[in-house]
C-alpha cells in the first residue's frame, strides 16, 4: 500500500488530538507544555506533508523550520514562567493556579 | 455793617449750635461734666451774635422788610428750587428769644441734669434743637421751613423720650411725633398746592403770585385750603385743639426741655409760621384759625383748673396761651399775636424753670428722707415752699402775675392787646363772631385763677408733707435764669407806658404786613385803603414793595376799632383777673369757700375737667381704636388670607413634590435599579464561567470553534 497524503494527515490529526487531550487533561504544567509541543509537531507534519504532496514545495519546509524555532523559543519562555510559578506556589499544578479569576 | 455781613453772621448763628451738637455727640464721653460748660459757652457766643444781628436789622436796616439771600439748590429744568435765609423784624426778635432762652436753659441744666448718666447727650440734643429752631426762624421759603420743622420735631422727640427707660416717657415721645405728623401732612399739602401754582418755595414769590391775582387752580377755595393746610402744620406744632393732646404728655421730658421746647420756643413755631405767612390767609382761613385758637384757649384753660401735677397745669396753660396767640392772628391781630408769643416765651420759660427748681428741690428732699414713692410733681405734696425757696417763690409769683395779665407786666400788655383785637374783629364782622372775645375773656379769667391756685397750693400755707419741709433753695445756675427771665417780663422792656404797648418799640418794629389776598376774599377792613386801585396802577412791580412796605399802612378801620376797644378790653380783663385772683385766694388761701364742697357741687364739671375733657379717651375710642381695628383686620387678612394662600401653595407644592418623589422612587429608580440589578445578576452569573482555570478556557475555546465549524461549514 502506497503511503500518501491521507496517511500523514491522519497521523497529524491523531497527534493534534493527543496533544489537545494532553493540554486539557494533565495537571502538571510541564505535561501541558508537552501537549503543546505535540500540537506544534502535528502542524509540522502537515506542513511537510503538504510540501511533499500538495505543491507547497519549499515554503512548507521553511514554515516547518519556523515552527521548530518558535517551539524552542516558546519552550524557553514557558519554562521560565513555570520556574516563577513554582517559586511562588511551590507547585506547578495548572488547575490550582486560578487567581486570575479574582 | 453791610447786608452780606449781616447774613453771614445770621448763618453763623444758625451753625454755632450745630457745632455744639457735633462736639457733644462725638466727644461727649471724653468731655464728661465739661460738656455742659462747652454747650453753655457756645450758646453764650451765639446769643452775642444774635444781639448784634437783631440790633443791626431792627435799627440799621429798619426800612428794609427783609435782608435775605437766595441760591439755587436744585435745578430740574422747568422746576428750579431756590432757597435761602432771610432776616425780617420778627425773625430778628425770634433770634433773640430762641438764643437767650436756650442759653439760660443750658445754664440751668448744668445744675439740674447734674449726675445724669447721659449728660453730654442731653447737651448734644439741646444743640440740635437750637440749630433746628433757628433754621425755622431764618428760612425765607417753605422748603427749608419744612425741613427744619421736621428737624425740630425729631429733636423734640429725642428730648421728650430722653429718659426712655420710663415707658411713659418713650410713649409720650411717640405720641408727640405721631400727632405732629398729622398736622405736617396738611402743611405739606399746603406747600405743594402753592408750589404747583407759583413754581417757587420762596415766600416773596408766592405772595407776589397771589397779589398778581393768580389763584391756585383758579379757585379761591384752594387758596383758603392752602392756608388751612399750612395752618395744620402750626396746629400740630403749636398744640392747637384737636391736636393738643401731645403737649401735656411731653412733660415727661426733663423740665429744662419743657421750658425750652414745650413752652417757649418750639411750640411757638406754629404761631411764628402763621405770622410769617399771615398775608396769604383769606378771610375764611383766618376765621378758621381764630375759631381753632379760641377753642384751644378755652378748653385747655378749663382743663388746667383741676390738674394736680405741677407741670401739667403749666402745660395746659401753655396750650391755652398758644390758643390766645393763634386766636389773635386769626382775628387780624398780627402784632399782638406775635407780641404775646415773645412775652409768653419769657414768662412761661421762667414758670417752667421755676417748676424745675421746685422739682429739683423736692427730689433732693425725697432723697434726703429716703422716700422713693411720693410724686415730686404733685402740688398736694408741696405747700409752704415760700419759706424754703424764697427766690424761686418771688420769681414764680411775678411771672404768674405776668401770665394772669396784671398791669405793670408784659403779659398784661400783650393779652390786653389780643382781647381788644378780638373785640374789634367781632365788632367789624359781627354776628356769632362775638363768641370769640367772650370765650377769650373767660379763658383769661380762668388763667388768673388756675395760676394763683397753683401758686397758693404749692408755695403758700403750711408744709403739706415732710418732703416740703426739707426743701432748700437751689444754687445760682438755677436761680439766675429765673431772675433774668422775670426781669424780661416787666412792661418797660417793651413800652414806656405800662398800659399801652402801641407806643413801645415792639409795636413800631412789628407792624402787620398788608395782605396780598385779592380784595374779594379778604375782610375789607384788613385791606389797605384804596388798595385795589393802587394795585392796578402800580402793577406787578409794586406788589412786592407793597408787601415789603406794608408796615407803613395808613390807619385802617381795624386799627381804629382796636384803638376804640383798648380801654373796654383793658378794664374788663383787669377786672376779670382781679376777681379770679380774689376767688383763688378765698378758696385756697383763706378757705372761706371749701374747694371740696365746690368739687362735690360741680362733680360733673370737675370730673370732666380733671380728665381733660376725655380727649385722650375719645381719641383712644375713635382714631386709635380705628387704627387698631384696621391693624387687626390687616393682621387677620395677613394671617388668614395671605398666609392661607401661601400655606396652600406650599401644601400644593409639597404634594406635587411628594408625587414626583413617588414617581422618581418607583418608576425612575425602579428602572435604574432594575438595570443595575439585572446587570449585577448577569455579572454574578457570568463570572462563574471565569474559573481562572486555563484548561477550562481551552475547552470553552475548543467547544466554540467546534460550534463555529458546525454552523458555518
Amino acid at each position: 500500500m502506497e503511503i500518501g497524503l491521507t496517511h500523514y494527515i491522519i497521523v497529524s490529526a491523531l497527534l493534534f488530538a493527543l496533544g489537545l487531550y494532553g493540554i486539557v487533561s494533565r495537571k502538571h504544567a510541564v505535561m501541558v507544555l508537552m501537549g503543546l509541543e505535540l500540537i506544534l509537531n502535528a502542524a509540522n507534519i502537515n506542513f511537510v506533508a503538504f510540501a511533499r504532496f500538495g505543491g507547497m514545495n519549499i515554503e512548507g519546509h521553511i514554515a516547518a523550520i519556523f515552527v521548530i524555532i518558535l517551539a524552542a523559543a516558546e519552550a524557553a519562555v514557558a519554562l521560565a514562567i513555570l520556574l516563577n510559578i513554582y517559586q511562588h506556589f511551590r507547585h506547578v499544578n495548572v488547575d490550582e493556579v486560578d487567581q486570575l479569576k479574582e | 455793617m453791610t447786608q452780606e455781613i449781616l447774613l453771614l453772621l445770621s448763618i453763623s448763628i444758625l451753625l454755632v449750635p450745630l457745632v455744639s451738637f457735633l462736639i457733644n455727640i462725638f466727644f461727649g464721653k471724653r468731655l464728661g461734666r465739661m460738656s455742659g460748660v462747652v454747650g453753655t459757652s457756645i450758646l453764650g457766643f451765639d446769643f452775642i451774635l444774635a444781639i448784634i444781628v437783631a440790633y443791626s436789622k431792627l435799627v440799621t436796616y429798619a426800612d428794609l422788610h427783609v435782608v435775605q439771600n437766595k441760591f439755587e439748590w436744585i435745578n430740574l429744568g422747568t422746576y428750579k428750587v431756590v432757597v435761602g435765609f432771610g432776616i425780617d423784624n420778627i425773625a430778628a426778635i425770634m433770634l433773640l428769644v430762641v438764643t437767650l432762652i436756650s442759653l439760660l436753659v443750658h445754664l440751668f441744666s448744668t445744675n439740674y441734669m447734674e449726675g445724669d448718666r447721659r449728660y453730654p447727650t442731653f447737651y448734644a440734643y439741646l444743640g440740635l434743637f437750637t440749630f433746628s429752631m433757628l433754621g425755622i426762624v431764618m428760612a425765607n421759603n417753605f422748603l427749608l421751613m419744612y425741613i427744619f420743622w421736621e428737624l425740630v420735631g425729631i429733636s423734640s422727640y429725642l428730648l421728650i423720650g430722653f429718659w426712655y427707660e420710663k415707658d411713659s416717657a418713650s410713649n409720650a415721645g411717640k405720641k408727640a411725633f405721631i400727632t405732629n405728623r398729622i398736622g405736617d401732612l396738611g402743611f405739606f399739602a399746603g406747600i405743594m398746592i402753592l408750589f404747583m401754582t407759583y413754581g417757587s418755595f420762596l415766600f416773596e414769590d408766592v405772595f407776589a403770585g397771589i397779589a398778581s391775582g393768580k389763584l391756585p387752580f383758579d379757585n379761591p377755595t384752594m387758596l383758603t385750603l392752602a392756608g388751612i393746610g399750612i395752618f395744620m402744620g402750626a396746629m400740630g406744632k403749636s398744640a392747637q385743639w384737636p391736636l393738643h393732646v401731645w403737649l401735656p404728655d411731653a412733660m415727661e421730658g426733663p423740665t429744662p426741655v419743657s421750658a425750652l421746647i414745650h413752652a417757649a420756643t418750639m411750640v411757638a413755631a406754629g404761631v411764628y409760621l402763621v405770622a410769617k405767612v399771615f398775608v396769604m390767609f383769606t378771610a375764611d382761613a383766618l376765621t378758621f384759625i381764630a375759631i381753632i385758637g379760641t377753642i384751644t384757649a378755652f378748653v385747655s384753660a378749663s382743663i388746667a383748673l383741676t390738674q394736680t401735677d405741677f407741670k401739667k397745669v403749666l402745660a395746659y396753660s401753655t396750650v391755652s396761651q398758644l390758643g390766645f396767640m393763634i386766636m389773635s392772628l386769626g382775628t387780624g391781630g398780627y402784632t399782638n399775636g406775635f407780641f404775646h408769643l415773645v412775652t409768653h416765651a419769657w414768662f412761661k420759660a421762667a414758670l417752667f424753670l421755676a417748676a424745675g427748681s421746685v422739682i429739683h428741690a423736692m427730689h433732693h428732699a425725697m432723697h434726703h428722707l429716703h422716700d422713693h414713692h411720693s410724686d415730686p410733681q404733685d402740688i398736694n405734696n408741696m405747700g409752704g415752699l415760700r419759706k424754703t425757696m424764697p427766690w424761686t417763690y418771688r420769681t414764680f409769683l411775678f411771672v404768674t402775675l405776668a401770665l394772669s395779665g396784671v398791669p405793670l407786666t408784659s403779659g398784661f400788655l400783650s393779652k390786653d392787646g389780643i382781647l381788644a383785637g378780638t373785640m374789634a374783629w367781632a365788632h367789624l364782622t359781627g354776628g356769632w363772631h362775638w363768641i370769640v372775645p367772650v370765650l377769650g375773656f373767660l379763658a383769661a379769667g380762668m388763667t388768673a385763677f388756675y395760676m394763683f391756685r397753683l401758686t397758693i397750693v404749692a408755695f403758700h400755707g403750711e408744709h403739706k408733707t415732710e418732703i416740703a419741709k426739707h426743701t432748700h433753695e437751689n444754687k445760682l445756675p438755677i436761680v439766675l435764669p429765673l431772675v433774668v427771665l422775670s426781669l424780661l417780663s416787666f412792661w418797660f422792656v417793651y413800652s414806656p407806658n405800662p398800659i399801652d404797648a402801641t407806643q413801645g418799640w415792639f409795636h413800631h418794629k412789628v407792624v402787620a404786613p398788608q395782605t396780598v389776598v385779592p380784595a374779594a376774599y379778604q375782610w375789607s377792613f384788613l385791606m389797605p385803603e384804596h388798595a385795589s386801585s393802587a394795585l392796578v396802577e402800580a402793577g406787578m412791580h409794586s406788589t412786592t414793595s407793597t408787601v415789603s412796605h406794608g408796615s407803613h399802612a395808613a390807619l385802617n378801620a381795624y386799627q381804629e376799632e382796636l384803638h376804640h376797644y383798648h380801654y373796654p378790653a383793658l378794664f374788663l380783663s383787669v377786672l376779670l383777673a382781679a376777681l379770679s385772683i380774689l376767688l383763688a385766694f378765698l378758696i385756697y388761701q383763706y378757705k372761706y369757700i371749701s374747694a371740696d364742697a365746690l368739687e362735690k357741687r360741680f362733680k360733673f364739671l370737675h370730673t370732666f375737667s380733671y380728665n381733660k375733657w376725655y380727649f385722650d379717651e375719645l381719641y383712644k375710642a375713635t382714631a386709635i381704636a380705628a387704627v387698631l381695628a384696621l391693624s387687626r383686620a390687616m393682621a387677620w387678612f395677613d394671617s388668614t388670607i395671605v398666609d392661607g394662600i401661601v400655606n396652600l401653595s406650599a401644601k400644593v407644592t409639597s404634594l406635587a413634590g411628594k408625587l414626583t418623589g413617588i414617581f422618581d422612587n418607583v418608576v425612575i429608580d425602579g428602572f435604574v435599579n432594575l438595570l443595575a440589578d439585572g446587570t449585577g445578576y448577569a455579572g454574578k452569573t457570568l463570572r462563574k464561567l471565569q474559573t481562572g482555570n486555563i484548561q477550562a478556557y481551552i475547552v470553552f475555546a475548543l467547544v466554540g470553534i467546534l460550534a463555529l465549524i458546525y454552523f458555518f461549514i
